[in-house]
């Protein structure tokens, strides 16, 4: 298992540098010059020094490398820094962007409790939507629940975030008038009340992000615990005379979770990239909205640094479905 | 997986069998006592009639189809035409979807935008399968390209695709408009392309475990041992054993790059707003949501329904083409 994991962590590293080589030289690629917003009146020398003082000017392999070192080196230095109180990363220059002039990562910082917020909720409920539905039609397949649950999930699952979206802002703003179709991040939770104001605010967008996953959550469910029905060790559970609650929510739900934890873990970049599409419907500044932003300013370094947290957030992710899945069901050997 | 087609001579017109064939229409022909000799493929048409909700969904799609492509031909209104007397209508006998801002007909509109996103999608969906199919088979019949081959899948794999379609999109649309002269060939070759590149992993993975199987069969042996070619091996007996899980991936396919281009569409990064897709359509219809909503609702629901019934084909195709499913 260690071996393995200490393999998988080798690949990771080589395969995170090319992705972060491609979008790099992919955005080297891109017009817009930082300086372009600059007044004229600035003369042209300064303009030289701004611009080193950015990091340009040098050839490209050598401002990558830069960026590389920002990235992995600077960046945590300034983690440790703002902890501890530390000065380790004084005058060393931070991933700027070209947007604000100020470092990228302050700016994530800013708008990630936002994301995370949206989407952990939207998952947690999404996980807990959806694992009794699949169980529940398994268990009676082809009921009516089963069926009208297939047909739901289908659509749940083919109906866009883009499109949801809208839906639910006209019927349940629009129409009903309950909640709030914009989601004020500057909200502050101090009491009952504004407690209640922020859950208001976040049931659309909670929404919407949680019928996709719970869609395609609910049908892996019912698929592994039909599968997990016509195995031998149920029907000895059962000819041992165990009561159908335990042999359902005990035996078959422990055996059946085993793949959908993996998929759980496989789905969170997703939904990080659906909370681009629902941050945008729903004004939620968080990161996705941050990366559009950035994309039409021509912030390069900001969308870099961006693009490469998706990627990480996906080698991470799939690195722990094969570890978790490993761990957890002892009939899978990594050797 | 595919036992039958493996011992059994492939019907040399096989992919147009699946819509025209059934049992009935091979007996008509052969109107003798013999029982009507069964294809492959009316077998997976047997199959594949038997699930209600992949009919439906084909009759769906192709109607839907059929409106696009024909509707504005037969249309009175233009898509591009404004009325300034005319804007903002609900929906009636002339404008069944309404009017926009413009007072340009919705429905007209509509046509116009599915024939751009359904024609993104299965460009984009060919272009993708064709990648996937040419590296699956590749990764899995000659050894020595697999690991590369594979390393590059997951490679892909791990890409984050969303934000660098974003990208791609933000730096190539123009100088791609200056190339091709125009601003509509260059953002279609573009969507298509970028779409393309970014969703060939999954076939690619499953064509190549297919083929890794297949390569150990008794009649790859034969037909090596009697000096067949590599490429003739590929062409006539790997392929053909591997169109199932081709075409249910083409399928899906279709679907996903309908979803991704409105998506970029939606988020303004996609067509220009003259090129009226579905993304696009919706993506205008959100300004006027509190006023109009039916005109948002319009275009998503467009999108939705031919997802959703491909996702039906989908499903009904896998079951029609396993084998081990069919004839139960």
């Amino acid at each position: 298992m260690l071996t393995y994991t200490l393999r998988r962590l080798a690949f990771a590293v080589p395969t995170l540098l090319i992705i972060a080589a491609a979008i790099f030289f992919l955005l080297e690629l891109a017009p817009g010059d930082p300086m372009a917003n600059v007044p004229l009146t600035v003369p042209s020398e300064v303009k030289e020094q701004m611009r080193q003082a950015l990091g340009l000017g040098e050839p490209p392999l050598v401002r990558f490398a830069l960026w590389l070192k920002q990235f992995f080196w600077i960046e945590p230095l300034n983690v440790v820094d703002a902890t501890f109180g530390t000065t380790f990363a004084e005058g060393e220059l931070r991933i700027i962007s070209w947007q604000n002039r100020s470092p990228v990562f302050q700016t994530i910082a800013e708008r990630i409790p936002q994301t995370l917020w949206v989407v952990g909720t939207s998952y947690v409920v999404a996980i807990l939507i959806a694992i009794p539905i699949g169980i529940y039609s398994a268990y009676r397949q082809y009921s009516l629940f089963d069926q009208a649950g297939t047909f739901v999930t289908m659509v749940g699952f083919s109906v866009p975030p883009f499109f949801s979206g809208v839906l639910v802002i006209v019927i349940f703003s629009i129409q009903l008038g309950w909640f709030p179709t914009i989601y004020d991040t500057r909200h502050a939770v101090t009491d009952w009340d504004s407690f209640w104001v922020q859950v208001r605010q976040m049931v659309l967008p909670v929404m919407v992000l949680a019928l996709q996953i719970t869609s395609q959550l609910s049908r892996f469910m019912r698929a592994s615990v039909l599968d997990n029905l016509n195995q031998d060790y149920v029907r000895t559970a059962r000819a041992k005379g165990l009561v159908e609650r335990r042999v359902i929510l005990v035996h078959v739900l422990r055996n059946s979770l085993l793949p959908v934890v993996t998929v759980i873990a496989l789905y969170v970049p997703a939904i990080f990239s659906g909370a681009i599409i629902t941050e945008q419907i729903f004004k939620v500044n968080g990161i996705g909205q941050l990366l559009i932003t950035a994309l039409q300013a021509n912030d390069w370094p900001m969308v870099q640094t961006l693009s490469f947290i998706f990627a990480v957030l996906i080698v991470v992710c799939n690195l722990i479905a094969d570890l978790v899945y490993g761990l957890l069901d002892p009939r899978i050997r990594y050797d | 997986m595919t036992d039958r087609s493996a011992t059994e001579p492939l019907t040399p017109s096989g992919t147009d069998a699946v819509v025209v064939s059934g049992p009935g229409h091979v007996g008509a022909t052969e109107a003798v006592a013999l029982p009507p000799a069964r294809s492959q493929w009316g077998d997976v048409w047997a199959q594949f009639r038997t699930h209600k909700g992949a009919l439906i969904g084909a009759g769906v799609f192709l109607l839907i189809c059929l409106v696009v492509v024909l509707g504005p031909l037969v249309w009175p209104l233009d898509p591009t035409e404004t009325n300034i007397r005319a804007r903002n209508l609900p929906s009636s006998w002339t404008n069944p979807m309404g009017t926009d801002q413009l007072g340009r007909d919705i429905f007209a509109r509509m046509m116009m935008g599915g024939r751009i996103s359904l024609s993104v999608g299965l460009t984009a969906m060919a272009l993708s399968i064709l990648l996937g199919a040419l590296v699956g088979v590749l990764a899995g019949y000659f050894r020595r390209a697999d690991g590369p081959l594979m390393r590059l899948t997951d490679m892909f794999l791990a890409l984050p695709i969303l934000p660098l379609l974003l990208v791609m999109v933000v730096l190539f649309r123009e100088p791609l408009a200056a190339l091709f002269q125009s601003q509509s060939a260059g953002i279609f070759i573009l969507m298509v392309t970028a779409i393309g590149i970014t969703s060939w992993m999954q076939t690619a993975r499953i064509v190549r475990g297919d083929v890794l199987a297949l390569k150990e069969r008794e009649f790859v042996l034969a037909a090596r041992s009697i000096g067949t070619r590599p490429r003739g091996i590929i062409l006539r007996h790997m392929l053909p054993n591997v169109m199932s899980p081709i075409m249910v991936s083409a399928t899906l396919g279709i679907a996903t790059a309908i979803i991704t281009e409105s998506t970029l569409s939606f988020l303004g990064l996609g067509f220009p707003p003259d090129f009226p897709t579905w993304g696009r359509l919706l993506n205008d219809g959100v300004a006027y949501l509190q006023l109009y909503p039916m005109r948002a609702v319009w275009p998503g629901l467009a999108i939705s329904l031919v997802v959703l019934s491909i996702n039906y084909v989908g499903d009904g195709l896998r079951d029609a083409l396993d084998p081990r499913i069919r004839g139960r």
